[in-house]
């Protein structure tokens, strides 16, 4: 799967660290700008410049309500993305939770031992 | 100890993978788990396989190969070289995959750190990668799990999108 760098994809526009946060606040719900700005504590140019590089890769979506934009998560967009590193998180899990075993041993026989 | 399914991935900028656990353990146990052979060959296979070769010759130049059996995939192994040692704190060596062409031009470097507070241990391994290629390849050979775990993980992003 070869991806261009640049923000043209979900892969890359999730890449930054604050978009990620931003994606993290939508997650729980629909926001407006403002209140992404206070949540994040970030300046509302800056969340506005993000949420327009999320919404053109379609990892956010937006409705009017009245005269609010309304800012949600596009749970389609993402999948590529949660299924990427979920399958390398799962090896991990499953290779940490075989250490821990491990680790659980090493601690009885220093238990016997000492 | 309880498993908690809880060690974190993330990318971070094009080149690198960060992985994080926490373990109920002294680090000197964790490092102990972590760079000896007969018990990194209880837990390094994940259980996707058997493991067949586990080589540390622990000494900064000395060289690491670990290779697994897996069913349906055949043999996957990694080499590299330890380039840093600071016992029970940091390792850093290099990691090459040998199943890509020139596996040792396109190494990766690790670095696994490890720090302890009120004798629980955090397991820090930093993965730097020389291309995106190259990271974007490493995060993709964890998808050998097969359909059904694709599957299950389809259902439980469908479900929190509800």
């Amino acid at each position: 799967m070869p991806r261009a760098a640049t923000t043209t994809d979900a892969f890359n526009a999730v890449a930054e660290p604050r978009r990620r946060a931003i994606l993290d606040a939508l997650a729980e719900g629909e926001l407006t700008v403002n209140e992404v700005v206070r949540r994040l504590g970030l300046a509302q140019p800056q969340v506005s410049k993000h949420l327009r590089v999320l919404r053109e890769v379609g990892a956010v979506q937006v409705r009017d309500d009245g005269r609010q934009r309304l800012y949600r998560v596009n749970g389609e967009a993402l999948r590529p993305i949660h299924d990427w590193v979920a399958s390398f998180e799962r090896l991990w899990d499953d290779r940490f939770d075989a250490l821990v075993d491990v680790l659980d041993d090493l601690k009885r026989n220093e238990r016997r031992d000492g | 100890m309880t498993k908690t399914r809880s060690a974190t991935v993330t990318v971070q900028g094009d080149t690198e993978i960060v992985i994080v656990r926490q373990f109920d353990a002294p680090r000197e146990l964790v490092w102990k788990a972590y760079t000896t052979p007969e018990l990194v060959r209880r837990w390094w296979h994940a259980n996707r396989g058997e493991m067949t070769v586990c080589d540390i010759d622990l000494r900064v130049g000395g060289t690491w190969r670990y290779a697994m059996d897996t069913p349906g995939f055949g043999e996957v192994a990694f080499h590299g070289e330890y380039r840093e040692i600071v016992p029970n704190e940091r390792l850093v060596s290099t990691e090459a995959y040998e199943g890509i062409p020139d596996a040792d031009a396109n190494a990766a470097l690790d670095t696994l750190t490890l720090t302890e507070t009120g004798g629980r241990t955090t397991l820090t391994i930093l993965v730097e990668h020389q291309t995106k290629e190259g990271r974007d390849m490493h995060i993709e050979s964890g998808m050998e799990d097969g359909l059904q775990d694709a599957l299950d993980l389809l259902e439980q992003v469908a479900l929190s999108e509800r």
